[in-house]
């Protein structure tokens, strides 16, 4: 009979902090029927918060659970990123579900379920734990996404994700199937001694390529998007929100750590593949937006181009490129929550309106919100000397020092054609002969939309913190 | 003749296949949908046993149980998504699918 140790539980706290609370919500909820729905929103919050704050704290490498569970700087800062992007997914809510009338308890805790199942695909270190963690994140966001089971198009949006989800779960597995198969073993550091050994064989490339296509699929990556303009539009609009921000990143974080920890020594071979996804993304995202008239739709196909973007940083597959990734996807989830903040707020008459053109002439009904979001829209677009221009700055910059010119010249290409639907809906704010004015902005909603349009318009005067952060995190991969 | 990996390998990607253009060709019914998914998920499980057997080492099963596991409550969370898809529309045809223009 082998021995068998207790391993340490240190380092997976905080996912047993979310589960174990989600867990007593959950039973609060089911108990306390009548007035469940109004304390949970507060509860979640906290939880995560208090997860967040233990997360900032944490130091060094560990593993554990038999080498399946990892942490380091890199997995914390993505942690905390995902973390991020789901309290501010929730604060945004509230006063939505409020007006909404909408008493289900379910979701805020449904959005930890989903954000455990994220934090333990970022620590996965083998092909099971990434799955198991993948699996938990998707399946509550299926729900999520169908969450107002009385509106026809959220229950939709819920079924179309669920299904082309599904798919790429199964694509996902049967890849894992293969690399397992073809390394003879699941956790990353075994296979990237076997694949630093042996190289590459045909049924591990085919295995890395499902693999792959499962994860674009999560990241919405071209030729793997087709679900994201439909469940964007159809799902209440914070639910949105927090599909635009959290999951993205989680996912972004799991390819990052598979390709570099897995697979580093056959790395000419994905950078192929991801050079391909990345200029299809950036292309798509630009071409496709321009013929949008609704604001959620167009958000979906930016988002689409924003994760194009992040993946050129990726391609160059140094530690350069690497940072830039992470810089990337802290200024665009911080974009991406303060233009949510501004649309949750587009409200007349007790109703959502969602299209661009009820924008129009904002700047004589609400200067100041017009402002901050033509400064979200410029810095959505990579107009110096905003935020989103210091992201694609070192995304591409890496990209050219890996020697991917063509990569790069797409990029900015790209960017260029992006930039005009961008600019039409600040040409909409300041030219158009105004509309019915909206209802008022909630007070959260202005406090997280207006710190959105500040950090854009002053993180270049002080990009350092963030750029050191991001190095250290970075450098924990190499 | 003997069975040997390469032959389970070659069943499993049927399997799989399979599945996938039961996802893609199909043009009736979601439930039919969801069965293909099952399928995709048993080719795995072929392929994850087989692998395990061949190998000589216990985690290949493992993770076969683990799948099973999940595919059960991903079937569960499917079905309920479709029963209140059904109750809003009254049809599980794929052609009613279309509020939401992609």
């Amino acid at each position: 009979m082998p021995e068998t140790t207790i391993p340490s539980f240190w380092p997976a706290l905080p996912e047993l902090l979310l589960a174990l609370g989600a867990m007593a919500l959950l039973m609060l909820g089911a108990f306390r029927k009548s007035d469940a729905g109004r304390g949970m929103f507060g509860l979640s919050i906290g939880l995560l918060i208090f997860v967040g704050v233990f997360l900032l704290f944490g130091t060094g490498k560990e593993v554990t659970f038999g080498g399946a569970f990892a942490v380091d700087p890199f997995i914390r800062f993505m942690k905390l990123l995902s973390i991020i992007g789901a309290v501010g997914a929730l604060v945004m809510s509230v006063q939505f579900f409020k007006n909404e009338n909408f008493e289900g308890f379910e979701y805020p805790i449904l959005i930890v379920l989903a954000i455990l199942g994220m934090l333990m695909m970022i620590s996965a270190n083998g092909l099971i734990a990434l799955y198991l963690g993948l699996e938990l994140q998707s399946l509550s966001l299926y729900v999520i996404a169908a969450i107002r089971r009385d509106k026809e198009r959220s229950v939709e949006a819920g079924l179309k994700y669920f299904i082309l989800g599904a798919l790429s779960s199964g694509l996902l597995l049967y890849g894992s199937s293969l690399i397992y198969g073809f390394t003879g073993s699941t956790l990353f550091v075994d296979i990237a001694a076997v694949v630093g050994k042996e190289g590459s064989s045909l049924g591990l490339l085919f295995g890395l390529a499902f693999l792959l296509a499962g994860i674009s699929f999560k990241i919405s990556a071209v030729p793997f998007h087709m679900w994201t303009p439909d469940v964007y539009e159809g799902a209440p609009t914070p639910v949105t929100a927090f599909f635009a921000a959290a999951p993205k990143i989680a996912a972004m974080a799991l390819l990052i750590r598979i390709l570099y920890t897995a697979f580093p020594a056959i790395s000419q071979d994905w950078q192929q593949v991801l050079v391909f996804i990345s200029i299809a993304s950036m292309v798509l995202g630009a071409f496709a937006a321009i013929g949008q008239r609704n604001i959620k739709r167009l958000m979906a196909y930016s988002s689409i181009g924003h994760m194009g973007f992040a993946l050129v940083g990726l391609a160059a597959a140094n530690e350069q490129g690497v940072r830039g990734v992470i810089v990337y996807l802290l200024i665009y989830l911080v974009m991406t929550l303060g233009t949510f903040a501004f649309i949750l707020s587009m409200r007349r008459d007790g109703a959502m309106v969602e299209n661009i053109d009820d924008l129009a002439g904002l700047s004589k009904t609400r200067p100041m919100q017009a402002l901050a979001l033509s400064l979200l829209m410029f810095s959505l677009a990579g107009i110096p000397p905003m935020a989103g221009f210091i992201a694609k700055f070192y995304v591409f910059l890496a990209a050219v020092k890996a020697g991917l010119f063509l990569l790069a010249v797409i990029g900015v290409l790209a960017s260029v054609v992006g930039a005009f639907y961008y600019l039409r809906i600040v040409k909409i704010i300041y030219f158009d002969k105004p509309a019915e004015d909206f209802e008022p902005m909630p007070r959260e909603l202005a406090t997280i939309f207006g710190a959105a349009g500040l950090f854009v318009l002053v993180f270049f005067v002080y990009p350092a913190p963030v750029l050191k952060a991001a190095q250290n995190a970075a450098a924990a991969l190499f | 003749m003997v069975i040997g990996l390469e032959h389970y390998l070659t069943l499993a990607a049927i399997v799989f296949t399979i599945g996938m253009f039961g996802i893609f060709l199909n043009r009736k019914n979601i439930i039919i949908m969801l069965m293909s998914v099952e399928l995709m998920l048993l080719a795995v499980n072929i392929n994850l046993v087989a692998f395990s057997a061949q190998l000589n080492d216990l985690t290949g099963q493992v993770f076969a149980m683990l799948v099973l596991t999940v595919a059960a409550a991903e079937a569960a969370i499917g079905l309920a998504i479709l029963v209140v898809f059904f109750r809003k529309r009254g049809s599980i045809a794929i052609d009613d699918i279309d509020i939401l223009k992609g």
